[in-house]
């Protein structure tokens, strides 16, 4: 895929019609405050269609708080966001999910009390149609809507490699497989684009090897533009086209991960902040 | 990232609260879910079968002895209280029990659906003369007097609106702010209908006096088998086979939809209600549908409840019956209809007869003077207590919150869950 050439053309104007590369998802100018705190400042980013780019930062850098406004969570102070070439900025989250943008979150928000297929199921609620009449009588198209909603949760399920647990309930799954139910259930949306807020969190290195061929498979088996906000610098390496750098809700590097690894600004960032987790371990 | 093997076969949830799911599971595992799910509905048939039985046919005939027993202990009027109480509790578990959103107000839509019977089954509105197969009181012709198979949806339909109208600007509050406004509205309708006799010169509810006598139920066709044309005060055994059709009623429509596309939104929203919404789950409509389904069998519990007293009265609708509906969703287990059904037949039994009863077998044994259904609500509080140190799901707790209640703490097994706990609000 193409990577830093249309970032950088991008820059310019957002408006711009005739973008090089089709572009999956583009946020320009992207600024939230939380009070005073100016949590991300002025932030350009675009995803390219089937593309994996990731996002790094020391830790409070603005990562999180910039999904949340990409999901429609925060709106931003300023700023623009476009899935595909559709302005979603401000937009109800449920309204952008629909629209094609699914996410998993940091800390594991599944719904505990329901099994992995029902989990995958709600990610199909805004396919769905049928309302309360049509389930209360269970129409023949009631009955056909929900067959097809469980083949293809079980196909997902299968996809991601949990088929065998789909009727625990999603709290009983280990830690590995209720991250994999969260990407199965984000991808119950058929996104466009996806958001993978720390997947690696708590693997270890084995899991997260793994973890690089899964994301592979899902961008080209699922067809999805993927996101990732990555701590585990061996696995943004290997999984990333293109890597952007924040810093205290700034821009502060873009570019292919070689690039990346000898940036002078990138590197003090990480380094000038030892101590507050364990980055830089791979450098 | 390896799968895991999964756990025993009685970790796995059935799907809503009873009935099997057809996944491709083991055969032997579904059978015996099958048989587990139906043990419910089942029972709760065959107990309405062997009540009506007994009561329109055995006890007629039975000796002095045993008609009294049953006539002191559980009259036909306290078992048709109960089955009604019942079905408003069901509706009260869609709200509560399922989306999760506390409601403290829910006998405003009793009180509404009560209305709605007496002003379309009833002379009240003397000023207007229509009838729609309807069975007005020999002399009664003038007012409104519509057929009470016709007037159950209209009153439910009328409560889903309320509970719309009353939703649409609340459900964006926090809950426990949602709890307070919905204790307003509880408290505002009763008080409305109390003074609504005169509003610019429109009577509305006739006041404290209320609406009374309601019109007869009429049966239609099955009065060619055998069933009385009409079902009056005193036909109270052929009432309690509609209060018990339509108690079915709530408790198939929560059911079927419990296992549907929307109450699985419910349940996702109960459980994280960001989650849901970045799934693509509207917050707003979800939580609306809740409401409306909950105060439209809310409604049709107040009309059967009209119906079973002959009447309605503003001050039937008082806090108090919010409380005591939520305590039998408490007390039967949250989420499961079952339960809740149990719950609710329990407590009103309690409330309408039992504590009475009791109390009077209990002064004439000790030789004592104490008035016991005065202590109602002391008896109440102290079954919430017991229940809630050494039982909190309820009697009959949906399966899945019966697991994560009754398990011991994973202490600290599950670090990625603690984190979670935190980032919650
Ligand atoms: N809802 C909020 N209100 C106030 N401050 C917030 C909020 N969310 C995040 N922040 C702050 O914004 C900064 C960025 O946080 P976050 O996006 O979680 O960082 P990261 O994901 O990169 O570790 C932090 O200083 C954090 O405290
Ligand atoms: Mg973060």
């Amino acid at each position: 895929m193409t990577d830093t050439r249309d970032a950088d053309t991008r820059d310019a104007d957002t408006t711009d019609t005739d973008t090089p590369a089709p572009l999956a998802m583009s946020a320009s100018g992207i600024t939230i405050r939380f009070g005073g705190l100016v949590a991300i400042g002025n932030v350009d980013f675009t995803i390219p269609e089937r593309g994996i780019v990731s996002l790094i930062g020391p830790n409070g850098a603005g990562k999180t708080t910039f999904f949340n406004v990409l999901t429609g969570l925060y709106r931003p102070s300023n700023g623009r966001v476009l899935l595909g070439s559709k302005d979603v900025t401000g937009m109800s989250p449920h309204k952008v999910a629909s629209l094609g943008l699914a996410r998993t979150f940091q800390n594991i928000r599944l719904f505990n009390l329901m099994t992995a297929e029902e989990n995958v199921l709600v990610g199909m609620h805004s396919r769905m149609r049928s309302g309360i009449v049509r389930t209360v009588l269970r129409t023949p198209g009631q009955r056909r809507e929900e067959r097809e909603g469980r083949e293809f949760a079980r196909e997902l399920l299968e996809f991601v490699g949990i088929g065998a647990v789909a009727q625990e309930l999603s709290r009983n799954l280990s830690y590995g497989d209720q991250r994999r139910l969260e990407v199965a259930r984000a991808l119950a949306l058929r996104p466009r684009v996806l958001l993978l807020d720390e997947p690696t969190a708590g693997m270890n290195p084995q899991e997260s090897a793994r973890f690089v061929e899964f994301v592979h498979r899902v961008r080209d088996e699922r067809g999805v533009s993927i996101l990732l906000i990555e701590h585990d610098m061996s696995v943004v390496m290997r999984v990333s086209e293109r890597v952007t750098v924040l810093d205290r809700g700034e821009k502060i590097a873009e570019g292919p991960p070689e690039e990346i690894k000898s940036d002078e600004r990138v590197i003090e960032a990480y380094l000038g902040k030892t101590g507050t987790h364990g980055y830089g371990e791979d450098e | 990232m390896a799968t895991t093997a999964a756990p025993a076969t009685d970790t796995r949830v059935k799907n809503g609260d009873g009935t099997g799911r057809g996944g491709g599971d083991g055969a032997g595992v579904r059978r015996r879910h099958r048989l587990g799910d139906r043990i419910w509905p089942l029972g709760f048939a065959l107990a309405a079968v062997l009540v009506f039985v007994l009561y329109q046919w055995i006890l007629p005939q039975a000796p002095a002895g045993v008609s009294d027993f049953f006539q002191t202990w559980l009259p036909m009027s306290t078992i048709n209280q109960c089955v009604i109480w019942a079905t408003m509790a069901v509706g009260l578990n869609v709200v509560v029990g399922y989306a999760g959103l506390l409601d403290l107000g829910y006998v405003a839509f009793w009180a509404i659906g009560g209305y709605v019977a007496g002003w379309l089954m009833s002379g009240f509105f003397g000023q207007w003369q229509i009838n729609f197969f309807g069975h007005p009181a020999p002399g009664q012709e003038s007012g409104i007097h519509l057929s009470f198979w016709l007037v159950l949806p209209l009153a439910g339909l009328f409560c889903a609106l309320w509970g719309v109208i009353i939703g649409a600007p609340t459900l964006r509050l926090k809950s426990d702010y949602l709890a307070l406004v919905t204790l307003g509205f509880g408290e505002i309708i009763p008080e409305v209908f109390k003074n609504g006799e005169n509003i610019n010169g429109f009577n509305l509810s006739n006041g404290v006096k209320g609406i009374t006598p309601l019109d007869p139920i009429s049966t239609g066709p099955f009065a060619y088998l055998g069933v009385p044309e009409e079902l009056g005060p005193f036909d109270e055994t052929w009432k309690f086979v509609i209060y018990v059709l339509i108690a079915t009623f709530a408790v198939f429509v929560s059911l079927r939809i419990r296992e549907g596309r929307l109450g699985r939104a419910w349940l996702a929203i109960r459980e994280d209600e960001l989650a849901a919404s970045m799934m693509g789950v509207p917050l707003m409509r979800t939580k609306l549908a809740a409401y409306a389904v909950g105060a439209f069998i809310g409604g049709i519990g107040g009309v059967a409840y009209a119906s079973a007293v002959g009447g309605v009265a503003a001050e039937d609708f008082a806090f108090s019956s919010s409380i005591i509906l939520l305590a039998m969703v408490v007390l039967g287990g949250m989420g499961n209809v079952w339960g809740v059904m149990l719950g609710a037949l329990v407590l009103q039994w309690i409330n309408s007869n039992g504590l009475a009863k009791a109390g009077e077998a209990i002064n004439q044994a000790v030789g004592k003077d104490l008035n016991f259904p005065s202590y109602n609500f002391l008896v109440f509080g102290a079954i919430l207590i017991l229940m809630m140190l050494f039982r909190r799901e309820g009697l009959l707790p949906e399966t899945r919150t019966r697991q994560v209640l009754r398990e011991p703490d994973r202490g600290g097994a599950e670090p990625a869950d603690a984190e979670l706990e935190g980032e919650r609000r």
